[in-house]
């Protein structure tokens, strides 16, 4: 895979103004050398369930610092291409994050080699705290001897999480009885200790208020400039104020690609939109 | 001076103070007032209840921790209790001897598969290695594939029927329906002196407290807090780049292997072990105790399971036919309204006491 992406370049984001505190900064980089072509880069991939075609030969690449939106009418395919990437739903083509194809292995083994999600649905572990959710997130690589003994003092990832996502106050918390957005942002803290380097994250901001949805973004936003991020969301008021680039899926094909505003101007996005005699007619 | 405060703290913490007040009660219970207070058949009977309670903390860690019905368990126990019977068989009848029941029925000859019980070495060794490999090879195989819940319980109730099955059916090496029993010595002590059934008493005793001890370790570890999480999300558990399979494997293990010795100390206890102890029902048995206690708690399960073995003794003597009823009933009502078990009134209570007066903050364990 010598061919590097040629898509967006991480200068394509601004370097954020706001509070990238220290814990921000330790926690985003964490192990660059693991992840150094960090990239995803799907080719032709294809989901069919029975006879039915959910995702045909989709094409994708989303590079480090390009927060990548991708939308799309109900049954369009992407939560679909979101679990063939991370092992849910059997796939073919080519699905490669950091050198490695993805495609064809266990999902406990997508997620070691840096590749997280989240559901629709935020689902943690409702009987435990945000520690030890956290903990638990940061943990696949801890040994026998680490696992048998007692949770001691906080791991400094966590903590830098914590600090994060905003949920320093409530880590005691037992994760069942948070707000709705705040499961959402836990989940988003767990893919960080987690040191997940691909995140795909499927409606992150839905039910949530206007004030979550911005410091979501935000957080989102400063996540994205260290790591790969993938959003699945239906918001379009969201995407507009936070998307660097947007891919629009239809009918398990990839539609269109490119800016919030190229994608807008896009006739054929306009017309799975808003039905095409309309547009047709104002266009014409 | 600092790291001595902390570790105070760290003895002093709440829950491990009221672990150790427990414990420390439990022992005394256990080791001075009930020698005392029970009549040599008491404490005979008491001793059977430790080793019937000793499945019951396993299956608390995979069924309440883990979530994994485990409705078979008398598979273990009887693994347990079997090789434990065939050395005391094979050390009644002396060096190279024939146990009486093989004369009796089979062709006088040892199979070769009872040879390696006539050493107690190695008897006690595999009474630890058998079950555990083969709760190892069967969870592996079972939780890779995904089989869970109402499935994995039936396929563990279905291992039990079979097991005792193919007892029944092999009366010449492991005596049928009559099972292995007459046993004179254990270990080279007689097992008609009191003083010696006082010890094994004694020696259930500290087993059982050794498990309970075991099973909290693992409940507080991280790999407790794991189990929890592959129970309430196994998926998400995955998503994370844990193998469920491996978690809820290792916890089926400890359960195995804690029925086994409790089927192994059961033997001389009670001195004989048939395939009415091992089927079905006694492994349904098993399970009514833990959820009657409170299965995802500590000692839930072992306080269920000894009350419930008591409950069924006294009201057998008094109603010949009733206990299964009551049993049933029990069951019944405790699954309708008191899922978590009696434990859960408990904790119910504690939690109205603690809403008066504000939390205790938990203590933050640093290391020394």
């Amino acid at each position: 895979m010598t061919d590097l992406p040629t898509t967006t370049e991480p200068a394509a984001i601004e370097p954020e103004p706001d509070t990238t505190g220290p814990a921000a900064e330790a926690l985003l980089g964490t192990d660059t050398s693991r992840f150094r072509h960090d990239y995803l880069e799907v080719r032709g991939l294809r989901v069919t369930f029975g006879g039915f075609v959910a995702v045909r030969d989709v094409d994708l690449t989303v590079t480090q610092g390009d927060l990548r939106f991708l939308i799309g009418p109900n049954g369009a395919g992407k939560t679909t291409l979101i679990d063939a990437i991370t092992g849910l739903v059997g796939a073919t083509g080519s699905a490669r994050f950091g050198g490695t194809e993805l495609l064809g292995r266990g999902t406990h083994r997508i997620a070691r080699d840096g590749v997280g999600r989240t559901f629709q649905t935020a689902s943690v572990f409702e009987e435990l705290t945000v520690l030890q959710n956290l903990d638990i997130a940061a943990g696949a690589r801890r040994g026998p001897s680490t696992l048998l003994r007692r949770r001691r003092g906080t791991p400094e990832a966590v903590e830098q999480a914590l600090e994060l996502v905003g949920l320093g106050a409530l880590r005691d918390t037992t994760a069942g009885v948070l707000a709705h957005g705040q499961k959402q942002w836990l989940e988003i803290g767990m893919l960080l200790v987690q040191d997940a380097h691909l995140m795909l994250l499927d409606e992150p901001v839905a039910g949530m208020t206007q004030a979550e949805r911005e410091a979501t973004g935000e957080l989102l936003r400063r996540i994205g400039s260290q790591r790969v991020v993938v959003v699945v969301e239906h918001d379009m008021e969201f995407l507009r104020s936070y998307a660097d680039s947007v891919t629009v899926m239809h009918q398990g094909r990839v539609l269109a690609e490119g800016t919030v505003a190229e994608v807008q101007n896009d006739p054929a996005v306009v017309e799975v939109y808003l039905g095409a005699t309309h547009t047709d007619d104002e266009e014409a | 001076m600092t790291g001595m405060t902390d570790r105070l703290h760290t003895l002093l913490a709440p829950g491990r103070t009221r672990a150790l007040a427990g414990f420390a009660l439990a022992a005394v219970l256990l080791f001075a007032v009930a020698p005392v207070l029970l009549s040599p058949f008491r404490l005979s009977l008491l001793a059977k209840f430790l080793c019937l309670a000793m499945v019951a903390v396993g299956i608390g860690l995979a069924w309440g921790r883990g979530g994994l019905l485990t409705l078979g368990q008398g598979v273990y126990f009887g693994l347990g209790a079997y090789l434990m019977a065939m050395h005391l068989k094979l050390a009644d009848a002396g060096p190279g001897g024939v146990p009486d029941f093989m004369s009796l029925y089979g062709t006088g000859e040892v199979p070769w598969w009872w040879e390696p019980m006539r050493s107690p070495a190695a008897t006690v060794l595999l009474i630890v290695l058998v079950p555990a490999a083969l709760a190892g090879l069967l969870g592996w195989a079972v939780f890779t594939r995904r089989v869970r819940g109402a499935y994995f319980a039936i396929l563990s109730q279905a291992l039990a029927a079979a097991f005792a099955i193919l007892l029944i059916g092999q009366q010449q090496t492991t005596g049928g329906t009559n099972g292995l029993n007459g046993f004179r010595a254990f270990f080279g002590y007689d097992l008609t002196d009191p003083v010696n059934q006082r010890m094994l008493y004694l020696i259930a005793a500290g087993v059982l407290l050794l498990m309970v001890l075991v099973a909290r370790q693992l409940m507080v570890s991280r790999f407790g807090e794991l189990l929890v999480a592959v129970r309430d999300a196994e998926d998400r558990v995955r998503f994370l780049g844990y193998n469920p399979a491996a978690v809820k494997t290792v916890a089926y293990v400890v359960a195995a292997v804690m029925a086994a010795v409790g089927g192994a100390l059961f033997v001389p206890i009670v001195g004989i072990i048939s395939p009415a102890d091992v089927g079905v029902v006694p492994s349904i048995g098993f399970l009514v105790g833990v959820a009657i206690g409170g299965r995802a708690t500590l000692l839930g399960p072992v306080l269920g399971s000894i009350a419930v073995s008591w409950a069924q003794t006294s009201i057998s003597e008094q109603f010949p036919s009733g206990w299964i009823y009551f049993q049933g009933a029990l069951f019944i009502v405790v699954i309708a309204f008191l899922p978590g078990g009696l434990a859960s009134l408990v904790r119910r209570r504690r939690r109205r006491d603690s809403a008066a007066s504000p939390p205790a903050p938990e203590l933050e364990e640093r290391p020394a």
